[in-house]
């Protein structure tokens, strides 16, 4: 595999062909924050959070860093005015829905993101898809996933495959940024009342 | 059907089916397209073989039911060929009137001709309507001659000649160096040059490669890839062999949506009639090219035309776009290099690989070049599918074919792109159409979508309209789409509601910047375009709702009341009897009044109010004035001789 040379906020870093932006900073020690990445899984690309500027033959674009593949020469800014814009809108728009969650919190205080600037509408999932990819891909079960689309897009479990494997492995609660309220509580009214869930699906 | 074996073959067919058909016989021509099917053409087809039949002139007329003709407003619609005599809104009970005059008597029946508003003159051929004449339907034409389920109709008028040069005269890359010259740009959405897409698949590593029709066509209001595809599929099919042919591939997928069922129905039938002639399937006129098409069936959301999303569920998985920095053309459907073009798109290339691509430049504008399919809808006279060289002035759109606005009321905007595209105010009407110049007045061309717009539409409501649609057809997989358009149409609804607030505007941009930077997908990106485009040109419309509650199209509800105004009412007592809900106070010689509390605005008086009187009207903005009082309410009438 061949090497690949290029910048990180000032930082020469040397990657191998293939590897990701998120990837190619972790090994220089750049923290760049994500939300719905897991190392374990495909990159989902769904948070937007891990936004970053790239420069390329003079041109200057965002990209999302979780599934962009590094590139020669190219110069990468993890933080701009633009790039810190846009991830605070994007923590709010979060917030709004998961107002609690720790890791949130904790990048709003990062990037001056007001955690009221939305109306609140606490569903908790955030959407991030982990638990739906951690139990597709890591345990091969596809015991919950995501129905409907758009802005009515909900987690939910499906109840046989639930009550079969669900109570004894739960892999899936501690992965969930919103602190596994989410999970937890439509795993059990998956479990408690199949038969709404069945109409519902 | 016997195999053709080669394109010399090819040629004596085409000259054996010309030969039994006279030019100079009667042809009756039925459009049955989807639109005039469900305006009756299906009754009108049978009544026009049972007459045929009980005059016995089975042998001597020839019926055709071909696809949509474009005019589909005016339908179901009759051409009586040779001459063209055009007649429109037929019915089954026009039928024998028609066979006996025109057929028999070679008269034509004038009341069913179409009359001129302009001029209030009878038309009595196709070409001559104006709605017609201002066209140059160099891909549409040919749907109004061809019967979509008869591969001879398309053999008749030269189908397959192009992909019959294409595999014996030129070589894959001499087809692509022509595409490329005639710089065709993709009908579907952002215009990017097909040949460049093409030589991009034809050069990556692998050896099995696929051409992919996008016949998704989500756009509320748009069907020209439907009317295309029920109407001439033949010519979708060359399309895609020819690019097949040039790209390296055997196989090619039409991805169109279940919605269309008599497209679906045609595209198969095309595909069996093209397989038994030889012209798909394994060595194709014994050239050694083999090409086989598989036909998908999608569920239809809006978001399934965007071209990962529509391979993802052309895998079979759910159809959500994908995060690739890498582009589809060189890792696409199955992780192979994949071509997606869109239906319009395909259906240019035999015309191109005919004519040349120096005629095809010769149509257009610098970077633009060709005819363009609008769908035209709205506020307008003249509904339809409407082909027009590239460069053609919105305004010969809207008015020279689409015969300007209805009821005499005003312009006021022009939406063209489909649901993320944008608004045009009259002061672009003068902007020739093309995909650069559509962009840079922050519209797009996107598949063709044009919708008008009169001066009741508040543009504020539009954007709103839009938003709500794209909110409910994004996928939800990506924070700035999903999120980002909730809080949109949340602010935008408000602000209809007269519940804008100060900083709405800015809040709305910034939201704007984080989907167009953000989001994962192109309806994401695109998603603020009806607002933005609104704002550009309308400015003033927000700020009135925002800083005033006043909506200055009178439409927004909540900000309008319905006023009756003294000096005019005539305590006709029409209103009154109207109002469902009883909120009109009238009496005989009593000057009416709305109360305003019980008032649900339906509009109902506002419609009925006789126009010699207009006494009720719509305002907004001011407050209502007051009641008059009791005493001056009775209207005093002129003793009548
Ligand atoms: C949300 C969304 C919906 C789309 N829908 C369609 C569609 O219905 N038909 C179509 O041809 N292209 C559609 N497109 C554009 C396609 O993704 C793609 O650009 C096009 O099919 C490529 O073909 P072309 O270059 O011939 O236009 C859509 C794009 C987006 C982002
Ligand atoms: S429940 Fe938690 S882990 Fe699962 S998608 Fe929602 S936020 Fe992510
Ligand atoms: S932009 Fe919208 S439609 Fe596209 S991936 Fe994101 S959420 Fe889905
Ligand atoms: S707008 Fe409707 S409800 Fe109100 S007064 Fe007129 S007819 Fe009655
Ligand atoms: S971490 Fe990259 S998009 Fe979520
Ligand atoms: S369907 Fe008949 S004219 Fe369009």
């Amino acid at each position: 595999m061949s090497e690949i040379l290029f910048e990180i906020d000032g930082k020469q870093v040397t990657a191998k062909e293939g590897m990701t932006l998120l990837e190619a900073a972790k090994t220089v020690g750049i923290k760049i924050p994500t939300l719905c990445y897991h190392e374990k899984l495909e990159p989902f690309g769904g948070c937007r959070l891990c936004i970053v500027e790239v420069e390329s033959r003079g041109w200057t674009k965002l990209a999302v860093s979780c599934v962009y593949p590094v590139e020669k020469n190219i110069i990468v800014r993890t933080r701009s005015e633009k790039v810190d814009r846009i991830r605070r809108m994007i923590l709010q728009l979060l917030l709004a829905h998961a107002p609690d969650a720790f890791d949130l919190q904790d990048l709003a205080k990062e990037y001056g993101a007001d955690k009221d600037r939305f109306e609140k509408e606490p569903s908790f999932c955030v959407h991030c898809g982990l638990c739906v990819r951690y139990c597709d891909e890591v345990k091969k079960k596809n015991a919950i996933g995501f129905v409907d689309r758009g802005i009515r897009k909900e987690i939910n479990f499906i109840p046989d495959i639930a009550a079969k494997e669900c109570w004894n492995c739960k892999e899936c609660f501690p992965l969930c940024p919103t602190e596994a309220l989410q999970a937890a509580f439509v795993l059990v009214e998956a479990l408690a009342f199949p038969a709404a869930e069945a109409a519902k699906g | 059907m016997a195999r053709i074996n080669s394109p010399f073959e090819l040629e004596e067919l085409r000259k054996q089916i010309l030969s039994v058909r006279d030019p100079n016989k009667p042809c009756i021509t039925l459009c049955a397209g989807s639109a005039c099917n469900a305006s009756g053409s299906r009754e009108v087809a049978r009544s026009l073989e049972e007459e045929i039949q009980k005059q016995g002139l089975s042998s001597t007329v020839d019926i055709r039911q071909t696809g949509c003709h474009g005019y589909c407003e005016r339908g179901p619609i009759i051409v009586v060929g040779p001459e063209k005599i055009c007649y429109f809104q037929i019915k089954p009970e026009d039928i024998a009137e028609i066979i006996t005059e025109t057929i028999v008597n070679k008269k034509v029946v004038d009341r069913l001709l179409y009359v001129d508003p302009a001029t209030n003159e009878k038309i009595v051929h196709e070409h001559d309507i104006p709605f017609y004449k201002n066209q140059e339907r160099i891909v549409f034409g040919a749907n109004s001659s061809v019967d979509p389920k008869s591969i001879d109709d398309y053999l008749a008028i030269g189908g397959y000649s192009a992909l019959a040069k294409a595999l014996s005269q030129m070589t894959p890359d001499g087809v692509l160096q022509e595409v490329k010259k005639a710089n065709l740009r993709g009908r579907g959405g952002g215009g990017f040059p097909a040949g460049v897409k093409w030589e991009g698949s034809r050069n990556a590593p692998g050896d099995i490669k696929y051409v992919i029709v996008n016949a998704d066509e989500g756009d509320p209001g748009a069907y020209m890839d439907r009317s295309l595809l029920e109407g001439n599929p033949h010519a979708v099919l060359e399309g895609l062999a020819i690019g097949a042919y040039t790209v390296g591939c055997s196989e090619g997928y039409i991805y169109v949506r279940q919605e269309y069922p008599l497209a679906v129905e045609n595209i198969f039938t095309a595909i069996r009639q093209a397989e038994e002639y030889g012209l798909l399937g394994e060595n194709i006129l014994g050239t050694g090219f083999s090409f086989k098409v598989i036909v998908h069936q999608g569920a239809g959301a809006f978001v399934c035309g965007e071209s990962t999303a529509l391979m993802t569920a052309l895998e079979g998985r759910a159809g959500e776009p994908r995060p690739k920095y890498i582009r589809s053309n060189v890792v696409g459907l199955w992780g192979r290099p994949s071509v997606l073009n869109n239906v319009e798109t395909w259906a240019n290339v035999p015309l191109i690989i005919n004519k040349g691509a120096d005629w095809f430049t010769s149509i257009g504008t610098e970077t633009s070049k060709g005819t363009k399919i609008f769908s035209l809808v709205g506020k307008i006279t003249n509904t339809g599918l409407v082909e027009v060289p590239m460069g053609t002035p919105i305004k010969d759109i809207i008015y020279t074919i689409g015969g300007g606005i209805p009821g005499g009321k005003k312009f006021k905007a022009v939406q063209t792109g489909g649901p993320s595209g944008g608004c045009l105010p009259e002061s672009l009407l003068d902007l020739p159409v093309g995909f650069d110049e559509l962009t840079k007045a922050g519209s797009m061309m996107g598949s063709g979508g044009m919708i008008v717009m009169d001066e009741d539409t508040c543009m504020v409501d539009v954007a709103r309209y839009f938003l709500d649609f794209l909110t409910d057809e994004s996928c939800g997989k990506c924070v700035p789409c999903r999120e980002g358009m909730r809080q949109m149409l949340k602010i935008l609804t408000n602000i209809t509601q007269g519940k804008g607030r100060e900083g709405d505007i800015e809040l709305l941009e910034e939201l704007a910047e984080t989907a167009i930077e953000g989001a994962l997908c192109a309806l994401g990106k695109s998603s603020p375009n009806p607002f933005l485009s609104t704002l550009k040109y309308f400015r003033d419309e927000y700020e009135a709702h925002v800083k005033e509650k006043r909506c200055p199209a009178l439409s927004c509800k909540e900000l309008i009341s319905f006023y009756i105004e003294p000096e005019k009412c005539k305590a006709c007592m029409t209103c009154a009897r109207k109002c469902p809900s009883d909120a009109i106070i009238s009496g005989k010689n009593l000057i009416h009044i709305v109360d305003q509390e019980k008032c649900t605005k339906c509009g109902t008086c506002f419609d009925v109010c006789p126009p010699r009187f207009r006494a009720v009207t719509k305002i907004s903005g001011v407050p209502v004035p007051p009641p008059i009082p009791e005493e001056a309410r009775t209207i005093v009438r002129e003793k009548q001789k």
